[in-house]
């Protein structure tokens, strides 16, 4: 559903390609893992899918295409629409990206309201409702009319899901979704991206540092060094068969409960 | 991370600025006619090769008394911040970095003083501490300037007060006067070498303003703002002197803004 | 008494003071009765959620923050500390010879000469090259700066060291450098930590005892291996099992 096709990002501040390319498909219902250290290029990737990147400040070329739609070189008000509709995003710090002074409920109609002007209140309401419930957010009624700093940690990053699937998108970003949380908030937070998989069918691409949150989550796993993709495969063939040496290197390193290999 | 480069503003900024400050400088022991001396043949003279700014209706040749009077003016403001930027940037480290009831109670004086207009406040210390004498101006301005400093680097101890690098000095046992100066006040730098050059255009201006409502400097003594009430006096038969003199300060004040906003810019790129 | 022993924290209860100057505030009491020690040699992990009170316990074991009841018992010189977030914890005004040299300059006992042949030495044991003396924190990586951090916190060759999310901020590669150079410097420097983690599988890696705080209380605590194995409180079991 996802096709990106030889992706070079440039940053013209920059000697080095941040992305340089990337081929990578990801397939309908999929959660594929995209993984990587800081500026190996796994979040450029990303903003280039939301069409995120400053087109001012950087060159880009390759394809990215969204059912066949091209989204890197698509007009700015069709990629608006595109993005409101088929792809929603979420990010690492619930908190800074919402809205501190509008309530919940409002905040995850937001796009509904932006994207579908004509739709009704009242049919925009039961489809911010549905997503609340989709995301397992306690008493939504209450909750609707909440401020963000009202919710935990766990709560607001489900309302940041709520809002990034109201509209019903074919695909969700997730750039380090679970990073700011405790472990056990974000157990719960993967246990409820993968319910929504399963249910929904919405394809996932999951971008994070932490090799044991994407092993648990994700059945397809892409790495990325330096801007450049160096493996992609299953988890389990990534993770017990690691082909390209950073690959193992970055395998090796994860902290595990199996040997003490740092001592 | 890039070294820090020159940028456009502070190039110009630091050549306009040098180049009046030069010129105001040397004012001080050489001026090309008697900035003083009054001469009855030379009255009300149009700017020409001899008098580059014309004269005045005494014939006192003004671009020797904008050079000498220049040279007042800067002495004023360079004085001024003087004052303001080290009184206000002890109060600021005394109460950003302790905090509690000394921030409290120096901070509500502070507010006290802000309340005032700035002028209406050097009035009311030029009337105490008597008025014309230019330490007296100086006195007067410096003191109307450390609230505003004390409060910019107030903030700037506080943010450091908290953070990882002064809690590790701090646990090896630095004491709080060598924090203050040689952890956190090079930190500060950033926001201070703006702020001196916004402090030094407003200290020429206030003290334009004081002289020119003839409460700041008085005769011998001759100031830009002085010599801009003088002018006002005689605005339609000399223009040349009101323009010469308020274009003097104007530049001044043009050039150290652009130093200010060169400098404020080179700490942009740095981030 | 044991000699053996680094650090005693006794029925330590402590919090917060909350409020105005001329009020006195309200008290949020945030550790309750806690009791640990932890002996020669030792990595003593810290584990818990936040909000769990680890911050607050290590300040107060630094001597930052007052304890309401309780004793902190030293049996070495004051600890060091080294901080999650790199980019805070070196003052950026400095280069990194500066800010290795001024914990000695500070203790005043050596000459410049034996200060930078202290700071060299420093220097080469967390592995850094000795070019690096003139750079500045922003010039460096993630994991260059947390060396330096550690050389700045062990320069002074304090015997405790407390480490508040050493890693956790660093790429994993990164990371797991960097606990290969805290276990050899607990070696060559015979040194002990409090090791303060969210992540179970890096305090698993390192630490020989570990301590589960919940709200304030310690519910558990004994050696690694019998924690991690054998886990008996309930608390315990659902942070084992959500970092699976």
């Amino acid at each position: 559903m996802l096709e990106i096709k030889d992706l070079h990002v440039q940053f013209n501040s920059r000697d080095h390609e941040a992305v340089s390319g990337v081929t990578l498909t990801i397939h309908d219902g999929e959660i594929l893992g995209l993984v990587g250290e800081s500026g190996s290029g796994k979040s450029v990737t990303a903003m280039s899918i939301a069409g995120l990147l400053p087109r001012k400040q950087c060159k880009l070329s390759g394809d990215v295409l969204l059912d066949g739609q091209d989204l890197l070189h698509a007009q700015r008000s069709e990629l608006r629409r595109l993005h409101g509709r088929k792809i929603g995003v979420v990010f690492q710090e619930p908190m800074s990206s919402m809205d501190p002074l509008m309530r919940v409920g409002t905040q995850i109609g937001e796009t509904l309201r932006i994207h579908q002007p004509d739709m009704p209140k009242e049919e925009r309401h039961r489809l911010v409702y549905e997503a609340m419930r989709d995301v397992e957010l306690p008493n939504p009624e209450e909750t609707y009319r909440k401020y963000p700093h009202e919710l935990s940690g766990g709560q607001q990053q489900r309302a940041m899901i709520a809002a990034a699937i109201v509209s019903r998108p074919s695909l969700l970003l997730l750039d380090e979704p679970t990073t700011a949380l405790d472990v056990t908030i974000q157990a719960q937070i993967l246990e409820l991206l993968k319910k929504l998989n399963r249910e929904t069918g919405i394809s996932m691409l999951f971008i994070s540092h932490n090799l044991n949150v994407v092993r648990k989550l994700c059945k397809r796993v892409a790495v990325m060094q330096k801007g450049k993709l160096v493996e992609t495969g299953t988890t389990e063939d990534v993770f017990f068969r690691p082909q390209h040496p950073y690959t193992q290197k970055l395998i090796e390193s994860i902290p595990t409960r199996h040997g003490k290999e740092v001592r | 991370m890039k070294n820090k480069r020159m940028n456009g503003y502070l190039l110009a900024g630091l050549i306009l600025t040098g180049l009046l400050v030069a010129l105001m400088l040397l004012g001080k022991f050489w001026t090309p006619y008697s900035p003083t001396e009054m001469n009855g043949a030379a009255k009300l003279q149009p700017p020409s090769w001899a008098h580059l700014f014309g004269t005045d209706n005494f014939g006192r040749d003004i671009f020797s008394r904008v050079m000498r009077g220049g040279g007042t003016t800067l002495t004023i403001a360079v004085l001024t911040i003087a004052i303001g930027a080290v009184l206000g940037t002890l109060i600021g480290a005394a109460t950003g970095y302790f905090g509690g009831a000394v921030d409290d109670a120096l901070m509500r004086l502070n507010d006290a003083l802000t309340a005032f207009p700035s002028i209406l406040l050097a009035l009311l210390i030029i009337s105490l501490v008597g008025p014309g004498k230019t330490y007296n101006v100086v006195i007067a301005l410096g003191i109307v300037f450390i609230p505003s400093f004390a409060r910019v680097m107030r903030t700037q101890f506080a943010s450091q007060r908290n953070v990882n690098y002064i809690t590790s000095a701090r646990l090896m046992g630095a004491g709080s006067l060598r924090i203050m100066i040689l952890h956190m006040l090079p930190n500060t730098l950033r926001t201070l070498l703006p702020a001196l050059t916004i402090g030094f255009n407003n200290a020429v201006l206030a003290e334009a303003s004081m002289s020119f409502l003839g409460i700041g400097v008085t005769p011998p003594d001759a100031s830009l703002g002085y010599m801009l009430s003088e002018a006002q006096g005689m605005l339609v038969k000399a223009p040349w002197y009101a323009i010469s003199t308020g274009a003097m300060i104007a530049l001044l004040v043009f050039g150290v803004g652009l130093i200010g906003e060169g400098l404020q810019k080179l700490e942009r790129e740095v981030d | 008494m044991d000699e053996n022993l680094v650090l005693e924290v006794r029925r330590l209860s402590g919090g917060y003071r909350k409020g105005g100057v001329i009020s006195r505030g309200t008290y949020k009491q945030i550790l309750f009765d806690v009791n640990f020690e932890v002996r020669h040699g030792e990595i003593v992990g810290l584990v818990g959620e936040s909000g769990s009170g680890k911050s607050t316990l290590a300040k107060i074991i630094l001597g930052l923050l007052d304890p309401q009841e309780g004793e902190v018992i030293h049996h070495t010189p004051r600890p060091q500390i080294i901080f999650q977030d790199p980019y805070s914890s070196l003052n950026p005004a400095y280069d990194v010879e500066w800010i290795l040299e001024e914990p000695l300059r500070v203790y005043g006992k050596y000459d410049k000469a034996e200060r930078k042949r202290r700071v060299r030495d420093m220097l080469s044991r967390v592995e850094l090259d000795e070019h690096y003396l003139k750079s500045k924190p922003n010039e460096l990586s993630g994991g260059q700066r947390q060396r330096v951090s550690i050389a700045a916190a062990l320069i002074r060759r304090p015997r405790f060291i407390i480490a508040d999310e050493p890693v956790s901020a660093l790429d994993v590669t990164v990371q797991a450098q960097v606990l290969r150079l805290m276990r050899s410097l607990r070696e060559e420097l015979d040194l002990s930590y409090l090791f303060i983690s969210h992540d179970l599988n890096v305090v698993y890696q390192i630490c020989d005892r570990v301590l589960v705080l919940k709200n304030g209380r310690i519910v558990e605590q004994g050696e690694v291996e019998t924690v991690f194995n054998h886990p008996q409180h309930e608390y315990t079991k659902r942070l084992l099992e959500a970092a699976e």
